[in-house]
């Protein structure tokens, strides 16, 4: 195996101006990466789609030797002594870490505006976002820089991108992959996932990072099936569920009309398409933003300025920590431990966090309910609109909205994709599938069916 | 002191909260070692360092430890536990958050009986030691060791059972047997790996109602917990005698000055948001396990001190030193076995035995730890004289060939060569044995009569109160090797013969 693939990758990189002075998508490189290549070819027992593939990773994953900042001032320049499990097992299969992508702070965000290092520019409208919070990973394959890259997802901050840049984003099933080296947003919501050029790419990555770790106590010991191989199975007979919650009347229009032609295209393909109701996701948004910001304030806690990372001085203990994690963390990192703090308090507890906690349950249960109905998967939209222009949405909460259509499969711990399905006024649109617990073999299917009558690699 | 006498129409009501370090090999959420005593953050590692994206992995040795512990003291293990987060920031605590148990706890029920007391237990969980911040090492900075970050601790709470200090004082000295019979804790105070929280409230005699209580903090000994409990309950009771209110409050043991002080507001009142873990799933165990930890349990303290003066026929006060530590009973019980005598394995544990080892160097209990609970040494491996070695001894002094006299030195000599030689040998040796010969003990008893001229007389003539007297003299004489028995049948005879 040669370099080569590496080497046009840090060629793409500098041709689209991925740096900081350009799209903002890289927050650092791997100058050894065209050297690991190399070696690629001298290891024995190697082969496989990562051979020498160079990979994006969102920099909230830990790996030695390149920083890992989470897209904040308060991790800027430090480097993991140890690495993600995640990026053990990339390597193990040859591939290569090349860049390290830009972020929303602490992945909290749907547009990346929230680094701390910069915004992250469209690679197809250098003044559109590219959604957030994995949107350095997502441009990174869309301005064709690598095939592969990995995100993390807590409520759509794979798909959402995803579908913002024309991409393939996946999110596995809550314990399909190892979080041990993810850095912590919200514990029980996280979970790594993988952006491609196309479903196949999407495919052989998550092939390579699933399965239990003994690291992760909430990785679970289930097969890996070959999803490459469950891709290109038929979808004839295949009973798509339509869940009438996610087409409301406001959706775009451009949107709606490119689910549609989905739907045809299922129906095209043989197979079933059937309304059904999801009547718990209207919750879905202020659940998640009650749960994440709680689990968050719990999880930042440990930027305190006293082993790692940013220190700012100041007169005795209390100052130091009053002064580091005010400098340290951005606005919205700090509106979301605020939050997580107030529900978590005595006295609001039950009022907020044990309440979101049995709403999530009943979010859980509406899709057990739809798939024990006889639904093998879910076809929605992936985002409401399309790619907005930097600095267009100021208010938060209005900005949470982008994950209405995502955060559930978050909530639930169900797997999901979002897939190219066109696009609208020459923006990419993303169609979402939903599949049961560790069901991604059926998504991964009806995803490769929709890619090859919608979809075409972007960019 | 009118204190005094205001205090003597309130009764004290005392719960503890009780920190025990369980005695696992590493640490309770990663592989790092649990030891103590290696150089400052050595035994760390990205989970006890709390390094981003690092997570914790149960140790399943700890939470079989700690089922033990809990159903050593009676408690109902649940077959569901949660671990929760309690949140502080301090620089000791690295995650900003002490993995522990709260509503959801393993085990709640149990009670602890102390004579005629049954002091009820209201729960046991497990949770992982913060590290240690250490302020007089640098002249202006403080230093943080995080080797203890993460160790696994035992939680055990009581009810407001206990009415005096030293009622509990006995309770944390039945705890601690249980502990060290269970193998759940070395309780060694030294180390810190015991630890008393006490919640401290007075009332009128005859009142049911509880008064308003106060935590008192860092109590890290028995001796502590006793004075601070009568500290504190003084106080209360002066306030309350004044027709004050007591304050609830957090107080800190001052065990310099003798006295307790309320802690800074900041110390005391925390909302340490606890919620469930994400990071763990719950705490699931099956009732076969629990039936298993309940097969493989030790016998308890209580059980053997029963089974001590039912088997063995020990003296309370015999038993109360050998249960109290469980090699020491270890050890008598198979001295006793191996001697077929207990009584003497009893008084030779208690007196000659245990005086050894309290003069022994600490070190070599410390080098070979006896209480290390699963896979432990056999009986007496810390002892320096092996159990055969012991009872051999003791058959050499029933048989009469060595008396109590020579046994001692030979004993002495025993400690000094190990399992070398047998005892036989050593009386041998040093040529300790007993002499019963009638005409070896007649010249003995001639001597001292020559020398002695005027009590040997009286003796004679029926002054039997100096007996005692000549046998000694006799037994000196003999470089303790007179059989005393024999002796006492000589003198009998020159008795009758004057």
């Amino acid at each position: 195996m040669s370099a080569d693939a590496v080497r046009a990758a840090f060629a793409r990189a500098r041709e689209m101006k991925a740096g900081p002075d350009g799209l903002n998508i890289v927050l650092a490189e791997n100058s050894d990466a065209e050297r690991e290549a190399g070696a690629m070819t001298a290891a024995e027992g190697l082969g496989g789609p990562l051979l020498a593939q160079p990979i994006a990773v969102k920099d909230n994953i830990a790996t030695l030797d390149i920083p890992t900042t989470c897209g904040s001032r308060i991790l800027e320049g430090y480097v993991s002594p140890y690495e993600a499990t995640v990026i053990a097992r990339l390597r193990a299969a040859g591939a290569v870490i090349a860049f390290k992508t830009n972020m929303d702070e602490f992945a909290m965000g749907s547009s990346t505006e929230n680094s701390a290092f910069g915004t992250v520019h469209h690679p197809l409208d250098p003044s559109r976002v590219p959604g957030g919070s994995s949107g350095g990973s997502a441009a990174a394959v869309a301005a064709g820089m690598v095939r592969i890259a990995l995100g993390s997802e807590t409520g759509g901050s794979v798909r959402q991108p995803a579908a913002f840049c024309g991409v393939v984003g996946v999110k596995p099933t809550y314990g399909r992959v190892s979080r041990y080296g993810l850095v912590a947003f919200a514990s029980s919501l996280d979970q790594v996932g993988v952006l491609g050029r196309t479903v196949d790419d999407a495919a052989a990555a998550l092939g390579v990072i699933a399965g239990r770790d003994p690291l992760d106590s909430t990785s679970v010991d289930i097969p890996v099936p070959d999803y490459r191989a469950a891709s290109r199975r038929s979808v004839r007979g295949l009973v798509i569920g339509r869940p009438r919650e996610y087409f409301p009347e406001r959706l775009d229009p451009g949107i709606r009309a490119r689910c549609d032609a989905a739907i045809d295209a299922f129906r095209s393909a043989g197979a079933i398409v059937r309304d059904v109701s999801l009547p718990h996701t209207d919750y879905a948004v202020p659940v998640y933003y009650i749960i994440a910001p709680a689990e968050a304030s719990s999880n930042l806690a440990r930027f305190d300025g006293v082993r790692y990372g940013l220190r700012v001085t100041g007169s005795g203990l209390s100052a130091m920590y009053d002064a580091t994690r005010s400098r340290g963390f951005g606005p919205e990192v700090t509106r979301r431990i605020l939050l997580g703090t107030y529900v978590l308090s005595a006295g609001y507890y039950d009022a907020y966090y044990r309440r979101a906690q049995r709403v999530r349950a009943l979010i859980e249960q509406d899709f057990r309910s739809v798939f024990a109905s006889g639904v093998d998967v879910l076809f929605t939209p992936t985002t409401p609109t399309t790619a907005f222009k930097i600095g267009a949405v100021s208010d938060p909460y209005e900005m949470y909205l982008n994950d209405i259509f995502t955060a559930t499969a978050n909530l639930a711990g169900v797997p999901a994709v979002s897939v190219p399905i066109g696009s609208s006024q020459g923006l990419p649109v993303g169609g979402q599938l939903i599949a049961p617990h560790f069901g991604e073999a059926t998504m991964f299917a009806a995803a490769y069916a929709l890619e090859g009558s919608l979809g075409s690699a972007s960019a | 002191m009118t204190g005094h006498t205001e205090a003597g129409s309130y009764e004290m009501v005392v719960g503890l909260e009780v920190h025990v370090q369980l005695t696992t090999a590493t640490k309770a959420f990663c592989p790092c070692s649990a030891a103590y005593g290696a150089p400052p953050n050595e035994n760390t590692c990205p989970v006890c360092l709390a390094l981003p994206g690092a997570l914790p992995v149960i140790n399943a040795h700890a939470v079989e430890l700690a089922a033990r512990a809990a159903l050593a003291l009676g408690c109902t293990v649940h077959g569901t536990s949660i671990f929760a987060r309690k949140h502080y920031f301090y620089p000791d605590l690295p995650k900003g958050y002490q993995i522990s148990q709260y509503d959801r706890p393993l085990a709640t029920g149990g009670v602890l009986e102390i004579g005629e007391s049954r002091i009820r237990i209201t729960r046991v969980h497990l949770e992982e030691d913060a590290g240690k911040s250490i302020h007089d090492r640098y002249p202006s900075a403080s230093a943080i060791d995080l080797n203890r970050s993460g160790v696994p601790l035992l939680e055990i709470v009581s009810e407001p059972d206990l009415r005096s200090p030293s009622q509990a004082g006995r309770y944390l000295r039945a705890l601690r047997e249980v502990m060290l019979y269970t193998g759940v804790s070395d309780v060694n105070m030294e180390e810190g790996s015991l630890r008393v929280d006490a919640n401290v409230s007075a009332r009128r005699f005859g009142d049911a109602n509880l008064g308003t209580k106060t935590e008192v903090k860092n109590l890290n000994s028995f001796s502590n917990v006793e004075r601070a409990l009568a500290s504190e309950f003084e106080r209360q009771c002066a306030v309350l005698s004044r027709g004050q209110r007591v304050e609830q409050q957090t107080m800190l043991w001052d065990a310099a000055r003798d006295m307790v002080r309320p802690a800074r507001s900041k110390e005391a009142s925390h909302d340490y948001r606890y919620f469930p873990e994400p990071d763990l799933p719950p705490l699931v165990l099956t009732d076969d396990w629990i039936d298993r930890v309940r097969g493989s349990m030790p016998e308890l303290p209580a059980a053997r001190r029963a089974r001590y003066a039912r088997d063995y026929a020990v003296s309370d006060g015999d038993i109360d030193v050998l249960v109290a530590t469980p090699v020491l009973a270890e050890y008598f019980e198979a001295v006793a076995i191996a001697s077929g005598d207990p009584k003497a394995a009893a008084n030779w544990v208690t007196g000659e035995v245990l005086a050894e080892r309290k003069t022994a160097v600490h070190a070599i209990t410390r080098a070979s730890p006896v209480s290390s609970g699963d896979g432990a040494a056999a009986p007496g491996s810390s002892f320096p004289v092996p159990v055969d070695r012991l009872a051999e001894l003791i058959a050499l002094i029933r048989a009469g060939t060595v008396s109590h006299t020579a046994a001692k030195a030979i004993y002495a000599e025993l400690v000094r060569v190990g399992g070398a030689e047998t005892a036989k040998r050593v009386a041998e040796r040093l040529g300790l044995q007993q002499v019963g010969d009638d005409a070896a003990l007649r010249a003995w008893i001639d001597a001292v009569w020559l020398e002695h001229a005027a009590e040997a007389r009286r003796f004679e003539s029926g002054e039997q109160k100096l007996k005692g007297v000549l046998v000694g003299l006799v037994m000196k004489k003999s470089g303790g090797r007179a059989d005393p028995r024999r002796v006492n049948q000589l003198l009998d005879e020159r008795a009758v013969r004057g």
